[in-house]
């Protein structure tokens, strides 16, 4: 059957090795369904480096801890986004909402995703309030009322008011540490969770998902960061940067362990089936899996930053370094989340064959949109920054002394 | 056909009502959009989704005689009919898989009528056949598997729907309310045993359900009634001189995939330790 129209569901049939089951030739979870993750990913982990300033009080991240907060929020926006696209009943969405059956992995998604948004609102609308009352005193018209309405009428600047912004947004960023990271150990749980796929049920596969979420995170800041100050004309924040490589460097080896031992786990215990998995990684994956995600999106960064730490690398050459290292493991982690929703459904349940999911360019589901849907929010993300400049001027100083 | 509705849409209703003033006016449009259209349950605290039938009295059952089936796939065709299963080769409620063991090799060679092979044979999406592909190669061993929903005791695709719109009824067999289904699929990659799948032109998901619509009202699914060697038995464990009780008595019977914990409803006699 071919594909129907642009609105229409996605019938794209899968061509098969093997004996795999009949209604198994319809792959049920497209690329966009490994957009989703990608970016409940970025959202934890750049939330991770915005909290090891807002509460760790680690000030080298200065330059780029309200930022990490906007990036977050930008990439929240878009969170539900993919996961609507794929919905056969998209309007029936609320209904997770309204009557969740709590058995379900992925009831309390809606729930969750909802918490940590109002969550980064909050954390957000306390960290810039001090700003829009100053635009507000200083703008007159449309514009002016506009500021203050964003303040909520709340225009006192005073110190005490200050510290009582400060403390509800260190207790924010407290509770939101468990919130980002909990939502993508949640997303994590949903795949491995399900006993009907060997290459999904895993106890680590949550594990690992957080801490690939948290480099992919980390990775994104950097990127952007040394975007924004090519795009300011300033330079970059060496110690600031250098302490982002030194967060992608060890939460990076920690990832490629887990990952490694989750591998290994499925090789050693050789349950049912494994035969086929052997056929697919030695196969159709080896180059996905070993080549890309594994060598050139993680040994080959990690070798890189560690070389440049090693060797006290600065200047020019760090920067480019690191930059080039984060743009690789944030391949990697695409790659790890390809890997992962793909390659679970290109193995068979019946453990004796393998599909081949077909992507298709121009679709609902196709890779345009997926595409769309994963650069969007840098574009609001750009607004954003317009509007509410996070680079410390004008908002909240950070006051550690706060905690 | 329409799968019955979610008896639990009086839940969910009353739910809505004590959602509250505040709440209602908020979310007052979704609430109309998103309870259940088809078919209201009847009264009382235990409501069947089937008018004039009492689900609390049965306790359907399948067997599969393996034995028996002789790969016609007039089963296939009778239950793409009686439930409006999408016409092609992707999309089925009940298949049949055909093992056969050659001399010399040790593993079955497995295929169903969804094979382009066999495709090709029938010459058509709709029409299904199983090719004469081994009538050159010297067979040891073969025979026939049907499969449908197992109705799991403990349903996996049950527990991970997050809309609660599939659910086990009374009686033992896994239904889906398609009138609150959002499509997303997680019953699909749940079931171990391949048995759902999305309709693309619904939005739904689907699956077998033992032709509710018929057992419900006295009568035998579709399959069984379509099969020509009594390969497929149906019943209700609540009598105990019934096929299906008489079958499970009278034979070694096992499950699919017992390991799995989904406790399946469908029992085998006659296949081999290949068929999972």
């Amino acid at each position: 059957m071919e594909p129907v129209g642009f609105w229409g569901h996605l019938v794209e049939i899968a061509p098969y090795t093997g004996y795999v089951y009949p209604n198994e030739t319809a792959i049920p979870w497209t690329v966009l369904i490994v957009v989703y993750p990608y970016l409940t990913g970025l959202v934890a982990g750049a939330f991770t480096v915005s909290s090891l300033y807002h509460v760790f009080g680690m000030e080298r991240f200065k330059p780029v801890g309200q930022f990490a907060l906007l990036t977050a929020l930008a990439f929240m926006l878009f969170v539900p986004l993919p996961l609507l696209l794929h919905l056969g009943h998209a309007e029936r969405a609320f209904n997770t909402m309204l009557t969740p059956h709590w058995t379900s992995a992925m009831a309390m998604f809606g729930m969750f995703a909802s918490f940590y948004l109002l969550l980064l609102m909050l954390e957000i609308w306390f960290m810039f309030r001090p700003y829009a009352v100053r635009k507000a005193q200083q703008t007159s018209g449309f514009i002016g009322r506009l500021w203050h309405l964003a303040s909520l009428g709340s225009d006192d600047l005073s110190a005490k008011a200050m510290r009582y912004d400060e403390k509800w947004i260190f207790a924010l960023a407290v509770v939101g540490i468990p919130s980002a990271h909990g939502l993508h150990g949640y997303v994590g749980f949903i795949f491995g969770s399900l006993k009907s796929r060997e290459w999904w049920s895993s106890d680590l596969m949550p594990v690992v998902f957080l801490f690939s979420a948290i480099i992919s995170g980390v990775a994104l800041l950097i990127v952007l960061y040394v975007l924004s100050c090519r795009l300011r004309k300033i330079p970059v924040d060496l110690a600031c940067l250098k302490g982002l490589a030194y967060v992608l460097w060890g939460f990076a080896m920690f990832t490629l362990a887990l990952e490694g031992l989750e591998f290994a786990n499925i090789m050693y215990k050789g349950r049912e089936g494994i035969e086929m998995i052997v056929q697919y990684v030695t196969g159709p994956l080896l180059v996905p899996f070993f080549i890309l995600q594994f060598s050139l999106g993680a040994v080959i960064p990690i070798t890189l930053l560690t070389y440049m730490i090693w060797r006290g690398t600065t200047g020019k050459a760090l920067i480019a370094g690191v930059t080039v290292s984060a743009l690789l493991v944030l391949f990697q982690v695409w790659m790890m989340r390809w890997n992962v929703v793909i390659g679970g459904q290109e193995i068979a349940k019946t453990g004796k064959g393998l599909l081949t999911y077909q992507m298709v360019l121009f679709h609902k589901e196709g890779l345009l949109t997926a595409i769309a849907v994963a650069i969007a929010p840098l574009f609001v993300l750009l607004a954003m920054v317009r509007v509410l400049p996070p680079w410390s001027a004008g908002a909240h100083a950070h006051q550690r002394s706060v905690s | 056909m329409t799968n019955p509705s979610d008896p639990s849409g009086k839940a969910r209703r009353e739910f809505l009502r004590r959602l509250g003033g505040v709440a209602v006016a908020c979310t007052g449009a979704a609430a109309c959009s998103v309870a259940p259209q088809s078919g209201g349950p009847v009264a009382g605290p235990d409501p069947s989704p089937v008018k004039d039938y009492d689900w609390t009295k049965h306790h359907w059952a399948f067997g599969v005689d393996a034995t028996k089936c002789i790969g016609c796939l007039r089963c296939v065709e009778a239950c793409k009919t009686e439930n409006d299963v999408p016409g092609d080769a992707h999309h089925f409620n009940t298949w049949i898989e055909r093992y056969v063991y050659l001399e010399g090799e040790t593993k079955a060679r497995i295929d169903s009528h969804h094979d382009p092979v066999n495709i090709a044979a029938s010459g058509s999406e709709k029409e299904f056949r199983f090719a004469n592909r081994y009538q050159d190669a010297k067979v040891e061993k073969a025979f026939f598997v049907p499969k449908l929903c197992n109705q799991c005791t403990h349903p996996a695709c049950v527990q991970v729907c997050p809309t609660g719109a599939t659910y086990k009824s009374k009686d033992g067999v896994v239904l889906i309310d398609d009138k609150y289904c959002i499509g997303c699929q997680y019953c699909v990659q749940a079931c171990p045993y391949g048995a759902r799948y999305f309709n693309p032109t619904k939005g739904v998901t689907q699956k077998c359900y033992w032709c509710y619509h018929r057992i419900t009202k006295g009568l035998r699914p579709a399959c069984v009634e379509a099969c020509p060697v009594g390969a497929r038995i149906f019943g209700d464990r609540n009598d105990k001189q019934s096929p299906i009780s008489l079958f499970i008595r009278n034979n070694r019977v096992q499950v699919l995939r017992p390991e799995s914990g989904n406790e399946p409803n469908v029992f085998y006699v006659g296949i081999d330790k290949e068929v999972s």
